[in-house]
């Protein structure tokens, strides 16, 4: 009976065995090309995670029926690192057990610097095993400056880019401003570029207030709202995300409080619910994309597509601007004739494409960082798709051309040997 | 308009922000106090009801209304409570207080799991009726929502409070509180008090989570969010008092409000008596590091505190 247990045991084993290891051969040479995914599925910020993994299968639904790259389809492999670096870490550890050549975050710099570190010491140290770290979206201005790394791709506008755009959306009659962050490297890059650019561009705005709240834990933000009113402030700027970001506006709408508001996430999954009807005209966010820019500009295939998504789900196509970034690893795959990263990577640098809203978008060189159009959308009545049922919706207050948004960079790459 | 506003006027306001926040923190606590208290059970899933509360009232709301949802959603719950008391919690209770507290954690990440795959975020706003400023302070708005939320957990107080002292059920609750085991000696049907009790208290979070879903967000992670803090008002409050629990949920909401207005430093204190802190000092960066900054983590302090100096919590009357 024993040797009959040890046997079937024996017998398991060798099938598991052969079920995944081929899996890791067939990763590289045919297939799909694996992309692996770490965002925050549970906890404070799973909402984030969950509704990007929901507009990336849709994206890829789109770009795999244009062909995918290199004649193969992309899938995404989901990991969630529950905003943990070290889970990150482990996503990294599975991605290149199965010989992904990407692996694709997007929330929190945090996370990001140590993804950055981690993919560089990999691949140092497995040259036939690279992956490359395509960011879409952690914005802490340090990791294409001083953080940079040849294998990472940032697909979104740093901070600095969107807090010049903050700052330059500021009018005239607004001369106090109160400053309200995230308390890691986030939030204070937030606070950090903000006041730079304040003291470069409007000299004359004087900051009234400068807070740094902990990380996803504050759920009363009636307290902050009562020194923000008591501060004199007319507009609040602020870098917050998920529920930092909707518990802040719900709390100051409710209470009436009298202000502008000039955020970079509002736009974000729960954002118009918490601005509600009575936020109309008073909240601004800056943005790569929202789902009444191709009505503005007349694109009416890419209206036509972002329609489709909204019939389906319950919740802003917001990142529709992530299709941009598969289109960049498609057009460098294509070029590079190939999915092996040390290849598409090099075709990818330097590389300029046109996105769906008709812009010439170019993956910089010299620091990997994306320059692309951006715009401000102010939240307000009178457009023609609204936001989460409210009635109201995102309309274009100003637009950023990418050639404005060419900050200098200090970045000291170092490049693989040829 | 845009001038900066008098001390006076910015504490008497976050007196009345801590007060509220202060009650909804009770009326999340008040029944896992009385389940913690009476079975000895660390009720993980305690938070998960709260969440639940509020999904259920969403769903509800959507048929037939706000104010049906506000009695249907918590019974929903109760009733979900008792199936899992009776089903469930009854068998791992042999196994003693780990497996119990095991069984919670699991079905607390179950449920929110499980609410992920099937709800999401949810667009739940408070009802139009309520969605207006009551009145006027200092020129902010005190909104009606946060007046009616008040309005509840004292209710949910003093009806509490009534069903212990003064009715038979509530008689033997209060005895089994502190002394379960002679109750079960004296012929008492104690596993159904505790199917009642467990139930309760479902009811009251699912209660607090129909009222607290709409003023904060509803969302899948709300019961990771306020879980620990309900945890830290129990044991603060003391086992077996739900006077204790009140007034910890209290001292609670006006530490964490408090906590943000007052914008000082440990070197703001030293520098009044004289001692100034430089970036050379030792330890700089914490003594420099203002109040709200930490505000946040001050519960979890105060908690570490009464552990260590009064481990039966303010107002607790019996060991855990």
């Amino acid at each position: 009976m024993l040797q009959l247990k040890r046997l079937i045991a024996l017998l398991l084993v060798v099938v598991i065995a052969l079920w995944t290891g081929t899996g890791t051969v067939t990763a590289q040479q045919g297939g799909t090309i694996k992309i692996m995914y770490t965002d925050p599925l549970s906890g404070p910020f799973a909402q984030v995670g969950d509704q990007n993994l929901q507009q990336f299968k849709y994206i890829l639904d789109y770009i795999n029926s244009r062909g995918g790259a290199v004649g193969r389809k992309f899938e995404i492999v989901s990991f969630d690192n529950k905003s943990q670096p070290s889970e990150a870490l482990l996503a990294l550890k599975a991605a290149t057990d199965q010989n992904m050549p990407i692996i694709m975050q997007c929330s929190g710099s945090n996370i990001a610097a140590a993804l950055i570190e981690g993919v560089d010491k990999h691949n140092e140290r497995n040259p036939n095993n690279r992956i490359v770290y395509v960011n879409c979206g952690a914005v802490a201005t340090e990791l294409t400056n001083e953080k940079c790394s040849y294998w990472h791709f940032r697909m979104d506008a740093h901070v600095g880019m969107k807090a010049e755009t903050m700052v330059r959306a500021l009018p005239k009659e607004v001369t106090k401003v109160y400053l309200l962050n995230q308390d890691y490297l986030f939030g204070q890059s937030v606070q950090r570029d903000v006041k730079t650019f304040l003291g470069k561009l409007r000299p004359d705005v004087k900051v009234v207030g400068d807070e740094l709240i902990p990380l996803g834990k504050v759920k009363d933000f009636s307290p902050y709202v009562t020194k923000i009113k008591a501060s004199g402030a007319q507009a609040l700027l602020t870098g917050n995300w998920g529920p930092d970001m909707t518990l802040l506006i719900k709390s100051g709408m409710d209470s009436g409080l009298d202000i502008r508001y000039y955020t970079m996430y509002a736009h974000l999954g729960g954002g118009a619910t918490a601005i509600g009807p009575a936020g109309n005209g008073k909240v601004r966010s800056v943005m790569a994309f929202h789902e009444n820019i191709a009505v503005e500009t007349g694109k009416t295939d890419t209206e036509g597509w972002t329609k489709q998504f909204r019939n389906q789900h319950d919740f802003d196509f917001y990142a529709a601007g992530f299709r941009t970034i598969f289109e960049f690893l498609q057009a460098a795959m294509n070029k590079a004739g190939s999915a092996d990263p040390v290849k598409f990577a090099a075709a990818l640098e330097g590389l300029t494409i046109t996105d769906m809203l008709g812009h010439q978008v170019t993956m910089r060189k010299a620091d990997h960082q994306i320059l692309s159009e951006y715009f401000v959308g102010v939240f307000t009545k009178g457009v023609k798709y609204d936001s989460e049922k409210t009635g109201l919706g995102w309309k274009t207050e100003t637009t950023v051309l990418p050639k404005d948004l060419d900050q200098p960079n200090t970045c000291n790459m170092k490049r693989p040997a040829a | 308009m845009y001038e900066k506003a008098p001390l006076m006027e910015v504490l008497l306001v976050s007196l009345l922000n801590g007060l509220v926040y202060g009650m909804l923190l009770f009326m999340l606590a008040s029944g896992l106090t009385l389940i913690f208290s009476m079975m000895g059970v660390l009720n993980f899933a305690h938070a998960s009801m709260y969440m639940l509360g509020a999904y259920f009232a969403y769903s509800v709301s959507r048929v037939i209304g706000f104010w049906p949802a506000l009695v249907i959603a918590p019974i929903l719950c109760g009733v979900l409570g008792a199936l899992i008391e009776m089903y469930a919690l009854r068998r791992v209770h042999r196994n003693g207080h780990i497996a119990e507290l095991l069984f919670t954690v699991g079905l607390a990440f179950i449920i929110e799991k499980g609410v992920q795959m099937a709800w999401g975020l949810l667009p739940y706003r408070v009802p139009p009726v309520l969605d207006r400023a009551l009145f006027h302070i200092y020129g902010s708005n005190f909104h009606a929502y946060r007046g009616f939320m008040l309005l509840i957990s004292v209710l949910m107080f003093v009806a509490i409070w009534l069903l212990l002292t003064r009715t038979r059920i509530g008689l033997v609750i209060q005895a089994a509180l502190t002394h379960p085991e002679m109750v079960g000696a004296l012929g008492h049907n104690v596993p159904r008090v505790f199917t009642i009790v467990f139930a309760g208290g479902s009811v009251l979070a699912g209660l607090a989570g129909v009222i607290g879903g709409n003023y904060l967000v509803t969302e899948p992670s709300m019961a990771a969010t306020m879980g620990p803090i309900v945890f830290v008002v129990v044991v603060f409050g003391g086992l077996g008092s739900l006077t204790g629990c009140f007034v910890a949920s209290l001292i609670m909401g006006l530490v964490q409000t408090y906590a943000v207005v007052l914008d000082v430093s440990f070197a703001d204190l030293l520098a009044r008596l004289g001692l100034h802190v430089t970036s050379a000092t030792p330890l700089a960066e914490v003594l420099t590091m203002p109040l709200p900054r930490v505000g946040a983590l001050l519960p979890y302090l105060m908690l570490i505190l009464v552990l260590l100096l009064k481990p039966r919590g303010l107002m607790g009357t019996r060991d855990t």
